[in-house]
């Protein structure tokens, strides 16, 4: 879909997982196949990273979360078609929400929890302070 | 009608109206407007789907240290099988996709076939899991040994009963092009399926990087 054809007709939106004109077999396996290809990749460069010492070791975890979010990435855009077109709007937005949720969630339950962690007497004090 | 646009609910018309919905049951666009619709309805379900998996993962993250003096992911966790597991995965959501090429070119052969080889890998997938949990289980790391164990079964779990899920409902969408053949609400549940089996490898990516591998790396 080129911009003349974007300014001819509004796009009507697409369902997600589904390409816009991708009616060929052999131009939608390509782009299945690129995306095999691209996950595989960051697979292998995540399970060797976890095990050896190319990453300094207190950053393995920050790397490890880098490399999921892109395979992720990958995922969606060759696997659920997911991009950043006009006729992806509503399917993009939906995500987006979702993760701000998912972000809000995890992020914020660890922050709390630390704090409380951290705050907490230490169990030995509690043990005494009940006898 | 030249363009269709799925109508968000509580937009300015409130949904769908009357004299839309009449516009969108004649024509050719009818099916195009309804694959949309239940698209977009199941992505959201998908979402939805992926903040329950957050909450869980959001307990596993706090309570990851919370061995209780027993066995940490270090002590548990055999990177081959997770690495084998992964492999499966990914490749049955390479066969997914190639599955819903082949159902929108109704191709009964690469859509069968396609679709067999992603439950194979699917119940390979499952086979590991379940041999690996109850491995655990009978060196008494079962969920009820501490916290960060209870966490980490509910959490794995889950994305186990999603997949067990998704194989039951690949054999039925097997079954139904069989007996029903390409209709439209065929396809349109084919692609409800996809998205599904897609998501649930976009779930394992979080899951096999921040539980399995940050699980096992030093610190």
């Amino acid at each position: 879909m080129n911009a003349a054809d974007n300014a001819s007709s509004p796009l009507p939106d697409i369902a997600p997982g589904d390409e816009q004109a991708a009616h060929e077999i052999g131009h939608g396996v390509r782009g299945y196949l690129i995306g095999f290809v691209l996950a595989t990749g960051l697979t292998i460069v995540s399970f060797y990273i976890a095990r050896s010492t190319l990453v300094w070791a207190p950053s393995i975890p920050i790397a490890l979360s880098v490399l999921a979010m892109a395979q992720i990435g990958v995922h969606l855009v060759f696997f659920l078609h997911i991009t950043s077109g006009s006729d992806n709007v509503n399917n993009l937005m939906a995500l987006a929400f979702g993760l701000l949720i998912v972000m809000l969630l995890v992020f914020g339950s660890l922050w709390i929890m630390t704090h409380m962690n951290h705050n907490m007497m230490p169990m030995d004090r509690i043990m005494r302070m009940q006898r | 009608m030249s363009s269709l646009q799925a109508t968000a609910p509580g937009g300015p018309r409130g949904g769908i109206s009357p004299g839309k919905a009449a516009a969108l049951t004649e024509g050719r666009d009818h099916g195009a407007a309804k694959r949309i619709v239940v698209g977009y309805g199941f992505w959201i379900f998908l979402i939805s789907d992926i903040i329950m998996f957050a909450a869980f993962f959001a307990t596993y993250a706090v309570l990851t240290d919370s061995t209780d003096g027993g066995p940490s992911g270090r002590d548990l966790f055999d990177l081959r099988t997770v690495a084998i597991e992964t492999a499966c995965l990914l490749t049955s959501s390479l066969f997914c996709g190639l599955a819903g090429i082949g159902a929108q070119a109704r191709n009964g052969r690469m859509f069968q076939g396609a679709m067999a080889v992603t439950f194979v890998l699917g119940a390979a997938f499952l086979f590991l899991e379940v041999r690996e949990f109850a491995g655990m289980v009978e060196h008494g790391a079962g969920p009820q040994r501490s916290a960060f164990l209870s966490a980490f079964f509910a959490l794995i779990g889950c994305h186990g009963l999603h997949v067990t899920a998704g194989l039951l409902w690949l054999l039925t969408m097997m079954a139904q092009v069989m007996a029903k053949g390409y209709r439209e609400d065929i396809l349109r549940r084919i692609l409800c399926f996809a998205l599904f089996w897609h998501t649930l490898d976009i779930v394992w990516v979080a899951l096999f990087s921040l539980v399995y591998l940050v699980g096992v790396a030093p610190s």
